[in-house]
């Protein structure tokens, strides 16, 4: 194998709200069955990248969780595996990882210890299916030192959350901002990199000396006009979840067939943790339309145009419309609820009415005790 | 040395006849049940659940479906270092070959793979029904009473009592006498074909009965080993047991999952049941579509109207369906606006537009009217139903059948096609 890879999925973005009070981004569940993570590591698995680490830090209890094994993604293996490395206190060293860049240096005896000659580079918040090795080989032809992913955003869409890329006729990255106060263009960076496996050591270790710590500020813009550093300009489906409104699209786009088709049915597919939840349930007087229902769900009232994720529980006579509500949540009798998402393993009680603007989603988090039947 | 208190050996090789085309190809056990299992999961989840983690299957007819689904046992957790799950296949010796000719048999052959564990119980399952079961207390139950033998027993109504072999018991749960479907049943307890073994006894047994053709645990085995005075018990399970030897009762049992609280409840957190899942998305249903009282799979999309049915994973059910207290298995597609009711589709069947199935008069299956009755239209998996034909009731189909099949595109109640072999 070529490649190994690395999982940035420590993040934290206060663009998300109440949502990762609880969780890292990374963790985030999405389109019904899956968390943010799952597409990360399914496509470095479908790229068959065999050793992959995954760093973590803010809240990693669900990602832990979640990455319990790592035969989900086949990553159960002699060669490679699944690595995941969480903040530690050595001789050494003892603080917390203080940037993207500072959590590989921290590390940096896995990236040493392996042979592979190039690194893939993937944040755990982005929704997508991709081939590296189509990335691999630009990066080659090339003859890049790093190889950025990027994405024309529509015009929209808020280009100045992301990395601002400018790119000449042979896609080489002439200008690169992050997150600029006012965007200066549409094509931006989707946070995955390929970087040669050498490059990134020495990168690393002369940033860990100037006390430096972010990938992109201090490693990718300082360089952007002494090292070759290229654009692969993805055409794809391409979702970054880390704002609450882009979340919730992201997860009603898959209500579209095409989106659903080319996540769900076309090879490869997207792994993820098996929970062993029977199958869906409608009772007497459901009514479900245009929603997306998962496994171990009991559905009695009405939803229409949501995602019900695992195991929730809609009650009698109680109407879901335009939200969706995250795993393990119990929504009792008679109850109303619009343009909201709901937190997992909430308690919803009886007659009780929550309702968002379509351009203001409402984020419900709710801990009532449960009795269970 | 390698040492397991209690192993189980589950018998999976049958082919399950009475259940017709749904068993054309794949062996009973491994038939779909209840939106996304298949019947072996059952007793598989009861022996982790159970802490028994040494199972052999024992596999003889069309084995190809039930080798893939249970793999190496992961979605049992019954991949394991010592122990887990083994696939145990006839097998050809120096000696003589044959074929798993009995129960007793089968399991006489497996001698070998019983005896590296040495345990000090032998469990003895079936692969066809549908129950919860904690061997574990069964075990108790054995050693508690000394006993040589255990026989897994369930009360069932007086007037069916002479459809099982039923035990007469002493006040210590202690079997005086079997009865085989007797017209004139004196007991209610009827065995559940599951039984727990001292090694000893069972090994001694076998070895004697080696040369009894056939040798079957219900007729040669526990006959023997009750006359010469083994201690057989009787254990008493009072939970849901349910055979899905017929079509009838498959068909039922299927059904009962979708009442409102069902009695076999599958979404207890308690004592889960496992089953290898490959498609993990959620399932879609459109706009236009209508559920009501359903179990529905996951990665299925519904355009169409759902009534009363069991519906497995990765089904597409097209605009304009309307499908009635039926059973789909998985992979299954049925096109725009086909009117179902009261069928049993196998995997992977695809249904073109416009078909009309289980309508008409109820007439006896001229084949096999002890098979295809209950007024059901059985599809067989991988089978192919042409665009725009009516099909009756008591039917059965498998194969890639074509227009050229149906007489005036008409399938009448209690008529069959067959294409064995086709693909």
């Amino acid at each position: 194998m070529r490649a190994i890879g690395i999982i940035l999925a420590g993040g934290n973005s206060n663009k998300m709200g109440k949502l990762t009070t609880r969780r890292a981004i990374a963790a985030m569940p999405i389109a019904g069955g899956y968390r943010s993570i799952d597409f990360a590591l399914s496509n470095m698995s479908n790229s068959h990248i065999q050793k992959v680490a995954v760093f973590t830090q803010y809240n990693a209890k669900s990602l832990n969780e979640h990455l319990n094994s790592s035969k989900w993604w086949d990553f159960g293996r002699k060669q490679g595996g699944l690595f995941v490395f969480t903040p530690t206190i050595t001789a050494d060293n003892g603080f917390w990882f203080r940037g993207t860049a500072d959590a590989m240096a921290q590390n940096i005896s896995f990236l040493k210890n392996s042979h592979e000659p190039y690194v893939v580079i993937a944040s755990g918040d982005g929704v997508y299916k991709l081939d590296y090795n189509k990335v691999l080989e630009y990066h080659i032809n090339k003859k890049a030192d790093i190889t950025i992913v990027t994405k024309r955003v529509p015009a929209t869409e808020d280009a100045t959350r992301f990395g601002c890329v400018q790119v000449d006729s042979e896609n080489r990255i002439t200008d690169f901002e992050e997150k600029p106060i006012v965007s200066t263009g549409n094509l931006v960076s989707a946070g995955i990199y390929i970087i040669r496996r050498r490059q990134l050591i020495e990168f690393l270790e002369k940033a860990e000396e100037e006390e430096r710590y972010d990938f992109v500020q201090d490693i990718i813009v300082r360089h952007k006009n002494i090292k070759r550093i290229y654009s692969y300009e993805f055409e794809d489906y391409w979702s970054n979840i880390a704002t609450v409104d882009s979340y919730f699209k992201t997860n009603m786009d898959f209500l579209n067939k095409d989106i659903r088709n080319y996540f769900f049915k076309q090879y490869p597919d997207v792994y993820s943790r098996i929970e062993d939840l029977p199958p869906a349930k409608y009772n007497l007087g459901s009514k479900v339309s245009n929603s997306l229902i998962s496994s171990g769900c009991i559905v009695n009232g009405e939803v229409s145009n949501s995602i019900l994720f695992k195991k929730a529980y809609i009650g009698n006579n109680t109407v879901i419309k335009n939200s969706i509500i995250l795993n393990d949540v119990f929504i009792g009798d008679n109850v109303y609820i619009e343009n909201c998402i709901v937190e997992s393993r909430d308690t919803i009680r009886p007659n009780s009415t929550y309702v968002g603007e379509p351009d203001h989603i409402r984020i419900v988090v709710e801990h009532n005790e449960r009795f269970v039947l | 040395m390698i040492k397991k208190e209690m192993i189980a050996m589950l018998l999976a090789g049958g082919q399950g006849s009475r259940l017709g085309v749904l068993t054309a190809n794949v062996a009973k056990p491994a038939v779909a049940f209840g939106g996304k299992y298949r019947i072996i999961d059952f007793p598989l989840s009861n022996c982790i659940n159970s802490g028994v983690d040494t199972v052999g299957v024992l596999t003889q007819y069309q084995p190809l479906r039930l080798n893939t689904h249970i793999g190496i046992g992961i979605p049992w957790d019954l991949d394991r270092n010592i122990g887990g799950v083994s696939i145990l296949p006839p097998y050809e010796k120096s000696t003589s070959s044959e074929w798993y000719t009995g129960t007793a048999n089968a399991i006489y052959q497996n001698l070998e793979f019983m005896e590296y564990y040495n345990p000090e119980y032998v469990l003895i399952l079936g692969g066809d029904h549908i129950y919860k079961m904690d061997y574990e207390v069964m075990l108790e139950f054995h050693k508690a009473n000394k006993a040589d033998i255990t026989l897994a027993t369930i009360p069932v109504p007086m007037e069916e009592a002479s459809r099982f072999g039923v035990v007469i018991t002493d006040e210590n749960k202690k079997i005086l006498e079997f009865e085989e479907k007797p017209e004139k049943p004196r007991s209610n307890l009827a065995s559940m074909g599951i039984y727990i073994f001292s090694w000893k006894v069972l090994r001694e047994a076998l070895i004697t009965l080696k040369d009894q053709k056939g040798c079957d645990f219900g007729k040669h085995i526990i006959p023997y080993c009750h006359e010469r005075g083994d201690r057989i018990f009787a254990y008493e399970y009072n939970g849901y047991w349910k055979d899905v030897g017929t079509l009838g009762s498959y068909w039922e049992s299927n059904m009962e999952l979708i009442d409102l609280v069902p009695v076999f409840n599958l979404y207890e957190e308690f004592w889960k049941i496992y089953t290898k899942s490959d498609i993990i998305p959620p399932q879609y249903i459109s706009e236009d579509a209508v559920i009501d009282k359903a179990i529905i799979g996951e990665g299925t999309e519904i355009y169409g109207k759902v009534y009363n049915s069991v519906i497995g994973s990765g089904v597409t059910i097209e605009e304009g369906v309307e499908i009635r207290d039926s059973i789909v298995m998985n992979g299954v597609t049925i096109g725009k606006n086909c009117i179902i009711e009261k069928a049993i589709i196998a995997d992977n069947v695809v249904i073109g537009d416009d078909v009309i199935m289980g309508e008409g008069e109820e007439v006896p299956n001229k084949l096999r009217p002890d098979i295809y009755a209950f007024g059901l239209v059985t599809i067989g998996e991988n089978s192919t139903v042409p665009s725009g034909v009516k099909i009756g009731k008591n039917t059965a189909i498998s194969g890639k059948t074509t227009l050229e099949d149906y007489k005036e595109n008409c399938l009448e109640s209690g008529e069959n096609i067959i294409k064995a072999g086709e693909r």
